[in-house]
């Protein structure tokens, strides 16, 4: 009996609904040599369809935490994670990670790894696959570097296809954990061009980590301030600027001073805490 | 075009001096035959079929012995990697056996398996598996969780995350493991041949052997000139090509 293939590239291409993330009272905690660190503390928080939601505070105040929770790649001590609705129990397709470091594979070439997420979708032809592959390549402007080898790329380049592979299987969320921290300032312009363009275009729910609070307000529809220890939401920004943004314009700056000097009271106000 | 002619230069002044010292008699002929007398020699024994049988013995029992070794060290070092109640016990067994010399097999499996061929296949087995089973845990150990965690959100999961995540990940330390039971395997071979005699076949190392027993100084250098060349070609032939291949992929060459 042949298996039927129901999926087509069309099909597989579709701009589909962003979901909704709902956190209520989310709780976790690490043991460390000098005790224990309440990293998440009762945390709730909602992210509207086809939202981009920023979070930003200092290092070690538990955002990379959150993200990994709402990835499933973590379990929360208490408190509920649902993504569109339903409960996250673990990882899942709908929900993909764009990590810091581009976690790509370098056994495999470019082409191969952006492959490798829609070879574990069984209704796709193999043809498909390389057709999507080849579409997520040409969004993130490197059809010509598809058979380049992994070492071979720029930085900016390997995040460039680790944001194709992480579109690949269409998620209906992307989380990125500080994607651009290793990239130097032009290439990370360019990136928020990009990638403004790309979620106006496949309309995902974003939620992107980040310590670089003007990166933040240039992105988000939000931006949320995390205070460490224990890991709180200090406070909410509704970046009300019109998109495209560019990160250099006035009104931009003086949204991210304005967060800036939020961040530096409560700072002050906690001295023990590492910024 | 130039490295290949000064490699081969420096090759004919080798001869030449081998070729020297020979006619000036600076020890018997006995003990340093001609370069002439060893192809003389090597062309006799190639005509009579002698050189190519215990060629392809003593390939067969390599080669036999190698496979079973990595196909059986490869699942083991995946699964010591896997659970540490294997790590703790077979895991501590393999390291323990992989500083044996390979060598030390060959009274025991004399005593369990006679002179037989089951003998030799059990001291290549045991030269090999424990190299390719420390190699692969290593090598999965080394694996950053970065690649596991990546996979996990992309739908990997189980059976899939280890034969295409972790084990290509873990592939420069396996070839690595590879290639150093191979030498295990293919000293002890030889070890064992010459110790052994047994009436299945002839191998290089029984040559070898019976070059020393009849004083043929000709047929002992030529025998250790076809064991050379032997592992310079698997070397060439087999592992060269992998190594550049990771090298390419991974970027690691100079």
């Amino acid at each position: 009996m042949f298996r039927h293939k129901t999926g087509s590239v069309t099909e597989e291409l579709q701009v589909i609904a962003p979901s909704k993330l709902a956190l209520e009272e989310v709780s976790k905690s690490f043991q460390t040599i000098t005790g224990t660190v309440l990293a998440l503390d009762r945390i709730s928080l909602q992210v509207n369809e086809g939202e981009f939601v920023c979070i930003v505070g200092p290092s070690g105040c538990g955002k990379t935490t959150l993200l990994n929770i709402i990835a499933g790649l973590e379990m929360p001590d208490s408190g509920n994670v649902l993504a569109g609705g339903k409960p996250v129990t673990g990882p899942g397709r709908d929900r993909l990670v764009m990590f810091q470091e581009s976690a790509l594979f370098p056994w495999l070439n470019v082409f191969g790894n952006v492959l490798f997420p829609l070879k574990l979708k069984p209704q796709l032809t193999n043809k498909d696959r390389r057709d999507v592959a080849k579409y997520y390549l040409e969004l993130v402007d490197l059809t010509r570097f598809e058979r380049f080898n992994i070492h071979e790329l720029s930085g900016g380049m390997k995040q460039r296809v680790a944001l194709a592979r992480s579109l690949a299987p269409n998620p209906r969320v992307l989380l990125m954990d500080e994607p651009f921290g290793a990239l130097d300032a032009l290439t990370r312009e360019q990136f928020y061009g990009d990638l403004q363009r790309i979620w106006k275009e496949r309309k995902k729910t974003i939620v992107f980590v980040t310590h670089n609070v003007r990166e933040a307000a240039c992105l988000g529809d939000r931006v949320l301030l995390f205070s460490p220890h224990p890991g709180r939401i200090q406070e909410e920004f509704v970046i009300d600027l019109p998109r495209p943004r560019d990160i250099n314009t006035a009104d931009l700056v003086g949204y991210s001073s304005k967060i800036m000097r939020s961040l530096k009271s409560f700072n002050a106000e906690r001295p023990e805490t590492r910024a | 075009m130039r490295r290949f002619l000064s490699a081969a230069g420096f090759f004919a002044l080798l001869i030449l001096l081998w070729q020297w010292a020979f006619q000036a008699k600076i020890w018997s002929p006995v003990l340093l035959p001609s370069p002439l007398q060893v192809v003389n020699y090597l062309k006799g024994a190639i005509e009579d079929g002698t050189l190519g049988h215990a060629t392809v013995t003593t390939m067969r029992r390599l080669l036999t012995g190698y496979v079973i070794g990595f196909v059986g060290g490869l699942p083991l070092g995946l699964l010591t990697a896997r659970w540490n109640l294997l790590r703790d016990t077979i895991g501590t067994i393999s390291l323990g056996l992989q500083t044996l010399p390979s060598v030390c097999w060959v009274p025991l499996a004399l005593l369990w398996f006679g002179q037989t061929e089951a003998a030799m296949l059990f001291v290549v087995v045991m030269g090999t598996l424990w190299s390719v089973v420390i190699a692969t845990e290593t090598g999965v150990r080394n694996v950053p969780p970065i690649y596991r965690r990546a996979a996990l959100t992309m739908g990997s999961k189980g059976l899939h995350i280890w034969l295409r995540v972790i084990l290509p990940a873990a592939l420069p330390f396996i070839v690595s493991g590879m290639k150093q039971g191979w030498a295990f395997a293919w000293r002890s071979l030889m070890a064992a041949e010459i110790f052994v005699t047994i009436l299945t076949g002839f191998g290089l190392g029984q040559l070898l052997h019976y070059g020393r027993e009849l004083n043929a100084m000709e047929q002992v250098i030529a025998i250790m000139l076809v064991i050379v060349v032997i592992g310079l070609l698997a070397d060439k032939i087999f592992f060269s090509p992998i190594e550049k291949f990771l090298h390419r992929r991974w970027g690691t060459s100079q």
